[in-house]
Formats: structure tokens, sequence, C-alpha cells
């Protein structure tokens, strides 16, 4: 008895220390959806000239905890005509992909759960998942506005994930690799932040991450749950925590287009100042560890492409609808698929800074 | 290989366990207090007209197609971009050949207005 206990521990002793890993990427991603919240809230109050939440805590930042017990007290609604088990199996099906995707985000040069050689392909398998959330709560609703924002949210995600998946295969090109590890340290140089792709493959980089704007149907996007005109869309008839699972996996779904953002075009790990600071002033204690490549470069551009995502959100008037389409369709493709032949032949060519040394 | 997979099935099974766990809380805490008007579809104040499984525009289902054809597209050239510079000249002057062909079929249903919502 004990001979198998023992056996089945040493079994299991890897997938407990994924569990643990797992753990340890879940919660403080959790915490970071918490008070992207509140953080959101205070930005766009402050660009409004308003105080944002104050209330709850010092200067509000007890909020988020209080958002999250009202709606854990909150009734679960099911509406009488819905189809009550794709009702509660869309919110799942929205967070499930939106946390899973992060098993392949490299943290640091050798932190990586999943380090698979397709990493990219998969986030982009496991993001197309989360679109099914939105169809089937919007369908199994059985409600005119859920039905609505659902047709023209997934149209909207359908649409810019080409435009995406163009800007993917740019990068794929320049760095060789679908590893995410590797396609960061494709990006390593003697030239600081010059030498990541950003620069290179700019008009990919800007269609990524407005695709990626309009993929998480944030504003100007937003016409999904444009609540003047379909109340707030596929998500209307939900309540308390199955409403709280669909914003969850929002707001997860956004600090991961930031992190892939930054580990494609901004370097991930890599320091903005990489080859430009000497080896002595690397060795100096504080001053070389954060000069030199680690995880908190990675969260500060993270924390810069969410601040855009708060700035986007402040700024623009809603766009619409027939002009989103138009956009995607016959804006970003045709710029897409014209920057691949360029990316590629520059490649071939090995022109430099980025492609002339031998890989 | 394989094996690089069983942390992402874990958090997958983790994900759809939160999902679960989160929704069974929000049962078990919060009250249940069902009415006839709180369960019906929301609607601004009066009764529905029609089911709301409703016709809708067929654009959506052409949007959809479109989609699937340019998807497919993305993952032919997903392993094309990894490889090019081993395949060199001849692979990019083939892919060449294959986005033209699929540019003229964009410019087909862009001139044909399918993509126009107006």
């Amino acid at each position: 008895m004990l001979q198998w206990l023992i056996s089945t521990y040493e079994n299991w002793q890897p997938v407990s220390g994924y569990l643990v890993h797992i753990v340890a990427i879940t919660v403080p991603l959790f915490v970071c959806v918490a008070y992207l919240t509140y953080v959101e809230r205070k930005i766009i109050g402050y660009m409004q000239v308003r105080m944002g939440p104050t209330r709850v805590g010092w200067k509000g930042l007890l909020q988020p905890w209080a958002d999250m017990f009202k709606l854990l007290f909150k009734e679960i609604i099911i509406p009488s005509g819905a189809n009550k088990i794709l009702f509660l199996l869309a919110p799942i099906l929205a967070l499930a992909p939106a946390l899973a995707a992060w098993a392949v985000i490299p943290l640091n040069a050798t932190t990586v759960l999943a380090d698979l050689n397709a990493g990219l392909l998969y986030v982009l398998a496991v993001t197309s998942i989360g679109v099914y959330g939105v169809i089937i709560a919007g369908w199994s609703s059985n409600s005119k506005y859920a039905l609505l924002g659902a047709m023209r949210s997934s149209a909207q995600i359908v649409a810019y994930e080409i435009a995406m998946g163009f800007a993917l295969v740019g990068v794929l090109i320049a760095a060789k690799s679908m590893n995410l590890g590797d396609i960061i340290v494709s990006q390593a140089g003697q030239h600081g932040f010059l030498d990541w792709f950003w620069l290179p493959l700019l008009p990919l980089f800007i269609i990524y991450f407005i695709s990626g704007v309009a993929e998480t149907n944030r504003a100007p996007f937003d016409v999904a749950e444009g609540e003047s005109e379909i109340v707030a869309g596929f998500h209307v008839e939900y309540s308390g925590m199955a409403f709280a699972v669909f914003f969850l996996a929002e707001y997860a779904n956004m600090i991961l287009i930031s992190a892939l953002a930054a580990i494609m075009f901004l370097g991930g790990w890599l320091s903005p100042v990489q080859g430009w600071v000497s080896a002595t002033w690397l060795a100096t204690p504080y001053i070389g560890w954060i000069l030199d490549d680690g995880f908190h470069w990675l969260l500060i551009k993270i924390a810069f492409f969410l601040f855009w995502y708060l700035w986007f959100r402040a700024t623009f008037p809603r766009y619409r609808y027939d002009q989103i389409m138009r956009l995607g369709w016959k804006v970003f493709i045709p710029i897409t698929i014209v920057w691949i032949v360029v990316v590629s032949a520059m490649v071939l060519a090995q022109v430099g800074p980025w492609w002339d040394r031998p890989s | 290989m394989l094996e690089n997979y069983l942390p992402v099935l874990l958090f997958m099974s983790v994900g759809l366990i939160i999902g679960v766990v989160m929704i069974a809380l929000g049962f078990v805490l919060g009250p249940q207090r069902p009415d006839s008007e709180k369960l019906s579809a929301y609607e601004c104040g009066f009764e529905a007209f029609e089911d709301s499984r409703m016709k809708f525009d067929v654009r959506y289902y052409l949007v959809a197609i479109l989609f699937i054809l340019f998807d497919l597209e993305i993952a032919f050239l997903f392993p094309w971009a990894v490889v090019l510079e081993k395949i060199g000249i001849f692979g990019w002057v083939a892919m060449l050949v294959f986005l033209a062909i699929l540019v003229v079929g964009f410019i087909y249903e862009w001139k044909k207005g399918a993509l126009e919502w107006e």
C-alpha cells in the first residue's frame, strides 16, 4: 500500500510541479486583472478630469475586491427561454482559452511552462476558441440583443483574426521560428531597442495591436456591446459570477494580447539598452539588475500596451460597424499581404541590420 | 516531444475548473429567488414580439466563409515562413505565385461587393 502510494506520487510528481507553476501564473494574473479594472477606472477618470474610485480603501485601492464580493453574492439569473447547459458553458469556454494561452508565454530567459516549438500556432489556435464562448452565449440566451451582439462580435473577431494571422506570419519570417522563446532571442543584438522587430515590421506591429484591440472587443471597436444600441451585447442576460467570468476572460485576453505584442515586437524580456551598457555596469548590484534582461522588462512592456488600451478607450469615439469591417478587410489585409512579401524579400536578401547575421 | 504538451493540457483543465468553480460559487453564495418577470428575456419594457432566434443577414455567413479561406491560407503560410531561408528563392517564388492567385480571388470578391456593409 505504502509502496503503491510512493510510486503513484513519483509518477505524478511532474504533474504536481506543473500544477504549482500553473497556480503561480494564474493567481498573479487574476490579481493583475482585478487591478487592471481599478487602473482603468482611475486612468480614464483622470483623463476625463475626475477622480475615479476613491471610497473603498486608501485611494480606492480595495475597489476590485469590493466588486468581486458584490458579484459573488449576486443571483445568477438563467432566463426561462435559455438553453441552460449552453448558457452556463459559454463563460467557461471564454475563460479557459484566455488562461490556457499563458502556458507558452516565456517569462524570462529560462522560465516557461510549456516550451512548445509550435508556440505561436498554439496561441493562435487557443485564442480562436474564445469566439465560441461569445457565439454560444449569444445564441443560448434566447434574447435579441444577445444574438445581435454575438453575431456582430464574432464576425468582427473573425475578420480581424485574419489581419492578425498575417501579421504573425511576418513575425515568423523575421524570427524563423514558432517558439516564442526563440522569437525573443532572435531580437537580441547590440543596438538596444533598435534590434527589436517593431522597426522592420512597423506596419505589422501597428496592425497587430489594432487587431488585438478589435479581437478583445475593446473601445473603439466595442460595437458588440455598444450600450446605446444593444445594451450589453452577447452577455446582456448574464448576471453575478457568470458575468464575472466573461469579464475576467475579456481582461485576461487584453493582458495576453499585450504580452504577445511585447514578445513579438518589443523583445519580451530583453532590455531596451542591450549592447549599450558595459559589462561593468551590468555587474553592479541593483543598477545592473535593472539594466539587464529580465522579467521586469516584460512587465513594463505589458503595462505599456495596457496603457494604450485604456488611452484608446478614453480618446476615440466608437467606430461604426461598416467602418470596422472596411478597416479589417480592405485596409489591414492588403497592407499585411504586401508587407509579408517585402519582409520575406528582405530576409532572403539578408538586409541589415536585422538579417545580415548568419542564423 | 509530446510530453511538452502535458502542461498545456493541465492548464486547459485548470482553466475549465476555475470557470466551473467560479460559477458554482456564485450559485452557492448568491440568492435564488426567481420569478417569471425576472426570468424573461431582456426587452425594453414590453413583451417580445417574436422569437429571438430570428433571421439574420446573410453577410455574416459570407464573412464566415471568407474567414475559412483566408485562415487556411495563413495555415499554409506558417510553415513556409519558418523554413523560408532553407527553401530559398524557389520557395519564395512558389509562395508568391500562391499569394498572387489568392489576391486575384480577393480582388474579385472586393469588386463583387462581398466586403461591403452599408
